[in-house]
């Protein structure tokens, strides 16, 4: 992987901020655009705009064709067996609260339990903690060790009858922990349970094949993973999308409004993915997903991972020499997926992370929308995260913890 | 007649259990701001020459050169607002 010619696709990397080059740590968050998206999304509006389906005009043939391709595109790069398994959401939030709503809402009642776990992302707990509370169902959390990593009996042991889904993140935002989440997926399957998995923080960044996993539903977001932000996916078996209703209503999602005066309409809903879709879609999202999809395919997952494992081995090791830094998240590494929170004693997060911004360098602090982990496992007020990407480097990761290192010297 | 709107950009107040807030100063107006900020508070220490910590009316906070400054313990936006006016006008 020739990380400096890679460099050169990503526009924004040659600019300086507070007059430094650019580090950018921030990837967690969202990632950077190679000039390939820009072109794909900019050559759609300036050649092929028009809206999706149902016209019979050129351009209109042409967007559904680009959309349409788009996601096949990306049910090949999950393996889904097949493309109408692949519905187009916001992000990864949308995805989850698309399955809350309209699959939580018509099978949960007083008596079910959901099961999530301590390090879930808001988006994995938020949607179920409402759709809970307007249905009167449970949710258990599983515990994660103090290491960040997840306590796998207990989360297997908190199955029970009652256990209608679990979800979990495959790779956590706050530690870069990966779960085995083939094995929660069985688990859970015994149990007659579904699956969710949260992929926000693993499909941008390894192989994640929905067939071998056999997780029912797979949540994730084009912009942490080179594409724009506005787009992301919901992947669901087509038997369990198929028996669930429809999320919002409108145009799109609708087959047949059929009025009959003083009994109002009769409403037949789209074939998959479209009757989750409804309103005119963000093509143009999906378009430079597509493309992100093709730049990483280029590459290939295992040698992003790869690298990302390389990078991340060599700031633990860089930072561990930084007098006062505290790195959160298991010793064993091999299990991480590009993300490292950390502390500088005596320092708040927020102070670390805007003395670092002043060299140009972006990290987040924060809870990183992971509260429950921050407070029952790490007892944290807050931390900050860098988290890497393909085109961060090595000599990146040197100005960075001299820059820690100055911090740790106030 | 200036308003403090000239010279802020953005009040975030941080994620996490502390309830700090971040006032980032307009681009154009930052290197003014921070003038007119060094010129009333009382610089208590310099780090490294882009952070000073000032204490104000009793209130202590940070100031980046970067066109940030960092407030802990401010109860409301009023109380921000009003350090704010007499810090930057």
């Amino acid at each position: 992987m020739d990380v400096q010619a890679l460099r050169k696709d990503f526009p924004i990397l040659k600019r300086q901020v507070n007059n430094n080059p650019l580090i950018y740590f921030d990837n967690a968050a969202t990632t950077q655009k190679p000039l390939q998206v820009i072109n794909a999304i900019t050559n759609f509006y300036e050649n092929s705009n028009a809206n999706v389906h149902r016209a019979v005009h050129t351009l209109s043939l042409e967007a559904t064709d680009l959309y349409e391709n788009s996601r096949q595109k990306i049910s090949e790069f999950i393996n889904a067996k097949d493309w109408a398994e692949v519905v187009f959401v916001r992000g990864t939030t949308e995805a989850i609260n698309l399955v809350a709503y309209s699959w939580g809402l018509n099978n949960l009642c007083k008596g079910d339990e959901v099961l999530v776990s301590l390090m879930e992302h808001h988006s994995n707990i938020v949607p179920w903690e409402i759709t809970a509370k307007q249905k009167g169902f449970a949710i258990r959390y599983a515990k994660v060790n103090s290491d960040g990593t997840l306590d796998y009996d207990d989360f297997e042991n908190q199955f029970s009858k009652k256990t209608k889904i679990a979800c979990l993140s495959q790779v956590s935002n706050v530690t870069g922990v990966i779960n085995d989440v083939k094995r929660i997926t069985k688990a859970a399957h015994d149990n007659g349970s579904l699956m969710l998995v949260d992929g926000a923080q693993s499909v941008p960044h390894m192989a994640v094949d929905v067939q071998d996993l056999d997780m029912d539903f797979l949540a994730f977001s084009g912009h942490k993973m080179l594409g724009p932000t506005g787009i992301g996916v919901l992947y669901g078996k087509k038997d369990i999308l198929q028996k669930m209703q429809p999320y919002e209503g409108g145009g799109e999602m609708i087959k047949e409004v059929e009025y009959s005066q003083g009994k109002g309409c009769s409403l037949s809903w789209n074939d998959l993915p479209w009757k989750f879709e409804a309103g005119t879609p963000n093509i143009s999202g999906a378009i430079g997903l597509a493309e992100a999809v093709k730049y990483l395919q280029a590459i290939g997952m295992n040698n992003v991972l790869n690298y990302e494992k390389e990078l991340t081995k060599y700031a633990v090791e860089r930072m561990q020499q930084c007098n006062k830094v505290i790195i959160y998240g298991s010793s064993d590494l091999s299990d991480n997926c590009g993300i490292i929170s950390f502390s500088v004693a005596g320092m708040s997060s927020h102070d670390v992370a805007l003395i670092c911004d002043n060299y140009g360098i972006m990290i987040r602090s924060g809870y990183h929308c992971a509260q429950p982990l921050h407070q029952e496992v790490l007892k944290l007020q807050s931390s900050d995260r860098a988290s890497f990407y393909i085109y961060n480097t090595k000599e990146e990761i040197d100005r960075f913890v001299e820059v820690l290192k100055e911090i740790g010297q106030l | 007649m200036a308003t403090i709107d000239d010279y802020v950009s953005r009040v975030e107040g941080t994620c996490g259990a502390e309830k700090d807030v971040i006032v980032v100063f307009k681009y154009d107006k930052r290197d003014e701001a921070i003038a007119n900020i060094l010129k009333k508070a009382t610089v208590k220490n310099k780090i490294a020459g882009i952070i000073f910590e000032l204490t104000f009316q009793d209130t202590s906070f940070r100031l980046y050169a970067s066109g940030k400054a960092i407030f802990r313990s401010i109860k409301n936006r009023q109380e921000l607002n009003n350090l704010l006016a007499s810090l930057l006008l």
